[in-house]
């Protein structure tokens, strides 16, 4: 066997936090040979960054190497004198971030950075230079290269300028490239898009990856090895597929548990949680790291800390009990029962039009919510989906239509709205970061709210806010904490608290757990679900995880540049037949086939709706009529609606649900 | 949250600065006693004297002693400097957080009247105050914080603005809260950064302008015992006698340098 790429050999790497050094990558061992791509996963504060940072000798000034060695290309990175590390890291390693406008300089434009790098690193002239750089961006499968080239970074879309790091980061033909979340910044359908094109290039040349991320589903679409991490340490590595399709340490069972799968909804199974978080660096447990959060933890896990053993062919495991096909003890508690929400709607837009300036921003919605539902929308970002939910809110008035309440209209603004429709429509926010005062307490945040929406004063109040507390299963002492010392799980729990301190009758949840690790995700949406089956409050859920929509949702309204396109039962909109628009969100999903991914495009922006139907542009089957006549609203069956010129019987019937491969043997 | 101590041992900065300005405080209050003479005593057998044992820093030109007239000084700049810190900034803040919280129309307007303030010199804004309503210290106050609202109003008013957007002040809204309670219950406390700089900063500020206005004679009227006033009044003996200006203008600069520190060194706390 060749050289490994990269090789980490017994590696523990320590921040030193108070004047102690404390381990945050202990006794990592993995390599990486030529053309492999190795995925790395695990929750938050896990240590996945500083193996990746570690791996190009980029460590922080509070962190060192304490044990071990990295080899890259068989030369000890530690050893390495600082001239060589530089040619090392510039001309053989590239690494690609989060978050690609950060990594681009405004004030270049996109063909000058790229061409800086053949300059700098392959010395070439300025005008093949150029040439190479528009041809590396051609690589990227950007259209119209040349004119790309000649634009500055804010001019071009997330994507493309993630395309343009990637460009950046190939000119030099490394022979390992490292990925560090990139394309979780990003929209699903861009997503499916950078995923492709890394897997061209993995077909294309032999450039390793190491490729970091807490998404399991584009893990496994990228990698073919992967190694789980938990409190620095690996727990398991094997081959990417059969270690998510049949994980045997319970730390990856459980991560993989955590997702929705295809089929699963709220009605049947609860999504499997994993209580707790990572341990603290400073108080790791004396045996298994896992073992306090472990559903089948032993006594004897507490004593010694197990070893890293094979368990079959290429596998290993941390575990001296390792899982046999799928663990029993990660789908607990009884189900929510499902609800049927016939009734008169509780919440109706009736040609709902908001715009700014002369752009519209949504048009003409029309729609209704009834008393326990949970409606989802749906759309890539920019189609409008967070601007109705401000609409509905009250934070934001609409230009034409309206929005009632029992059949009352409601006021544009939440302060000219009673109290009692105040009360009855409330909000949970996207940012766990921002959605709390940082400077009050949490039981003066919720304790406010329960004052001014529940009209609940002194003893009492106290009482409701301790119940809330209770209800969002956060522990009594979190109510004297200010949000600064709350993860972000328990931030959003008590967002939620505030959201129902008066008993509201539909409260709306934008992108409630995009911001939280899976494990955390499924904790904070068995609550949501409970909290519905107990108060009866219907929902409005945003998302673009169609996996979570599909498991929480009762009814879909699928949204394309501030329109609805489709609308109906969820089982029937993922079933099909789907409006074009939806059919490539569904394929775009990571866990789709690449293969069914239809053509791409990008979305125009609201400010550039075409005439006819706005999606005709990216749609494969527009037909001339859609350019110029809107599409009406075609009925299929059991209140499920598709706004389209194509009769829904000649509408692709269904591509495979989200997240086909999942499906092997474990549900 | 780090004790006084580590802030001491980690903040060399702040620590110098608010010894520096604690030691002019100290003096100012205990000029009475420890003046060597009462600061407004005419010898005339004594004019101009350089130096000396006798008088430390010399004397001006009615003889009174300089050292004592320093010592004395103080108080007045050291009590003006605050208190018209404090109103410009109460003024600044109540003006920002309103223009931050209440709609682009509303804001653009107060900050166009500010700017208009802001272009009107110092002194030709204190001659306005003091021909309608006389010199003296009160009006010094009002003067020096009428100056300092609008930058302090601009300081509050951007960071007001990056609060207003965030998702906690909308839950606010949401429930109806009225635009006073954001303001002083949800956006006020989480300005108390930028704020305690821009007061500390400003308070330097306040003791420059306050002797400015005492050198221009806007300020408290002689015989008081007034840095800027000393410096003013000795200004033809700069060539002749330098220690009657050299001593009080040394005082000015060294309480405004042990502003400066503080105000560094908080802002180091804030924002490391």
């Amino acid at each position: 066997m060749s050289v490994p790429v990269l090789q980490f050999d017994s590696v523990t790497i320590s921040y030193r936090r108070r004047a102690r050094w404390l381990p945050a990558v202990r006794d990592l061992s993995f390599a990486i040979a030529a053309g492999e791509a190795y995925g790395m996963v695990g929750e938050s504060g896990c240590g996945k960054s500083t193996a990746a940072l570690a791996a190009m000798r980029f460590l922080p000034r509070n962190a060192r190497l304490e044990d071990g060695r990295i080899d890259l290309l068989g030369r000890d990175l530690w050893a390495l004198p600082p001239a060589e590390l530089r040619r090392l890291r510039g001309e053989r390693v590239s690494m690609v971030y989060q978050n690609p406008a950060g990594a681009l300089n405004p004030s270049l434009t996109v063909g000058a950075q790229v061409a800086e790098v053949f300059r700098h690193h392959r010395g070439l002239d300025r005008r093949s230079a150029d040439e190479a750089a528009v041809d590396m961006l051609a690589r990227m499968r950007i259209a119209d290269p040349a004119r790309v080239a000649g634009l500055y970074p804010f001019q071009v879309s997330g994507g493309m300028q993630q395309r343009a790091v990637i460009a950046m980061a190939l000119a030099t033909e490394p022979d390992l490239l490292v990925l560090d979340e990139p394309t979780t910044a990003l929209d699903a359908t861009v997503q499916a898009e950078i995923l492709d094109l890394f897997a061209e290039l993995r077909r294309t040349r032999s450039t390793a990856l190491l490729f970091i991320s807490h998404n399991l589903d584009v893990v496994r679409r990228i990698c073919d090895r992967i190694g789980i991490l938990y409190a620095g340490e690996l727990v398991e590595e094997g081959d990417a597929a059969r270690v998510l399709a049949r994980p045997r340490h319970p730390y990856s069972a459980a991560l993989a548990a955590c997702l929705p799968r295809p089929g699963q909804r709220k009605g049947g199974r609860r999504l499997a949680t994993l209580s707790g978080t990572p341990p603290d660096p400073a108080d790791l447990p004396g045996g298994c790291a896992f073992a306090p959060r472990c559903p089948s933890a032993r006594p004897d896990c507490n004593a010694a800390a197990p070893a890293l053993a094979p368990a079959g062919p290429g596998r290993l495991v941390r575990c001296p009990y390792p899982l046999d096909g799928p663990d029993p003890h990660v789908s607990p508690g009884p189900a929510a029962a499902e609800r049927p929400g016939r009734s008169e709607p509780l919440l109706s837009l009736r040609g709902l039009g908001h715009r700014i300036g002369k752009v519209d921003i949504l048009r003409r919605i029309d729609m209704e919510i009834h008393s326990g539902e949970t409606f989802a929308l749906v759309g890539e970002s920019g189609s409008g989906k967070t601007t109705l939910a401000r609409v509905v809110a009250g934070l934001a008035a609409p230009d034409t239509g309206g929005v009632t309440l029992d059949g009352v209209p409601l006021a544009g603004h939440a302060r000219r709205r009673t109290a009692d429709q105040r009360r009855a429509v409330q909000m949970v926010f996207q940012t766990p970061d921002t959605t709390l005062n940082p400077s009050r307490r949490v039981a003066s945040i919720v304790g406010r709210a329960v004052r001014v929406l529940g009209g609940r004063r002194g003893r009492e109040r106290r009482e409701r806010v301790a119940e809330l507390l209770g209800m969002v299963r956060l522990p009594a002492p979190v109510a004297s904490s200010r949000p600064g010392r709350l993860s972000g799980g328990q931030r959003q729990r008590v967002a939620i608290a505030r959201a129902f301190a008066g008993t509201p009758r539909l409260v709306i949840l934008d992108e409630p757990t995009s911001a939280l690790d899976a494990s955390v995700q499924a904790a904070v949406l068995n609550l949501l679900l409970d909290l519905q089956a107990e108060g009866g409050a219907a929902y409005l859920f945003i998302s673009h995880d169609l996996g979570v929509v599909r498991y929480v949702a009762d009814r879909v309204a699928v949204m394309y540049l501030g329109e609805l396109v489709e609308v109906g039962p969820t089982e029937r909109v993922f079933a099909g037949p789907h409006h074009p628009y939806t059919a490539v969100l569904l394929a775009a999903a990571p866990g789709a086939d690449a293969a069914l991914r239809p053509v791409e495009g990008k979305a125009a922006g609201p400010s550039e709706r075409p005439a006819g139907c706005a999606f005709h542009g990216r749609c494969p089957h527009a037909l001339d009529r859609c350019t110029v006549e809107e599409p009406p609203w075609r009925p299929t069956a059991g209140g499920h609606a598709i706004r389209c010129w194509i009769a829904p019987d000649r509408l692709a019937p269904a591509h495979e649900p989200p997240r086909p491969r999942r499906a092997d043997g474990a549900s | 949250m780090p004790t006084p101590r580590d802030l001491a041992r980690r903040n060399g900065t702040l620590v110098a600065g608010l010894v520096l300005v604690g030691l002019w405080i100290a003096t100012a209050l205990a000029a009475p006693w420890i003046a060597p003479h009462p600061p407004d005593r005419i010898d005339l057998l004594a004019v101009l004297q350089p130096p000396s044992a006798g008088h430390w820093f010399g004397t001006d030109q009615l003889g009174r002693d300089v050292l004592s007239r320093v010592l004395h000084g103080g108080a007045t700049v050291l009590a003006i400097a605050p208190a018209a810190t404090l109103l410009g900034l109460a003024l600044g803040t109540a003006v920002g957080l309103a223009a931050a919280c209440a709609g682009r129309r509303a804001d653009e307007a107060v900050m166009r009247v500010l700017d208009a303030v802001m272009a009107f010199p110092v002194v030709v804004l204190a001659m306005l105050v003091l021909a309608f309503l006389g010199a003296g210290t009160g009006n010094v106050i009002l003067i020096v914080a009428l100056v300092f609202a609008p930058l302090v109003a601009r300081t509050v008013r951007a960071a007001a603005l990056a609060e207003v957007r965030k998702e906690y002040v909308q839950a606010a809204r949401l429930r109806g809260e009225g635009i006073f309670y954001v303001m002083t219950m949800e956006i006020l406390p989480n300005v108390r950064g930028p704020l305690a700089v821009e007061g500390t900063v400003r308070l330097g500020y306040a003791v420059f302008t306050s002797a400015t206005l005492g050198f221009l004679g806007l300020g408290v009227q002689p015989p008081s015992p007034d840095w800027g006033l000393m410096v003013s009044e000795n200004q033809g003996l700069l060539t002749t006698a330098p220690w009657t200006i050299l001593f009080p203008a040394l005082a000015i600069a060294l309480v405004v340098a042990g502003l400066g520190l503080a105000a560094d060194g908080i802002k180091e706390i804030l924002d490391p």
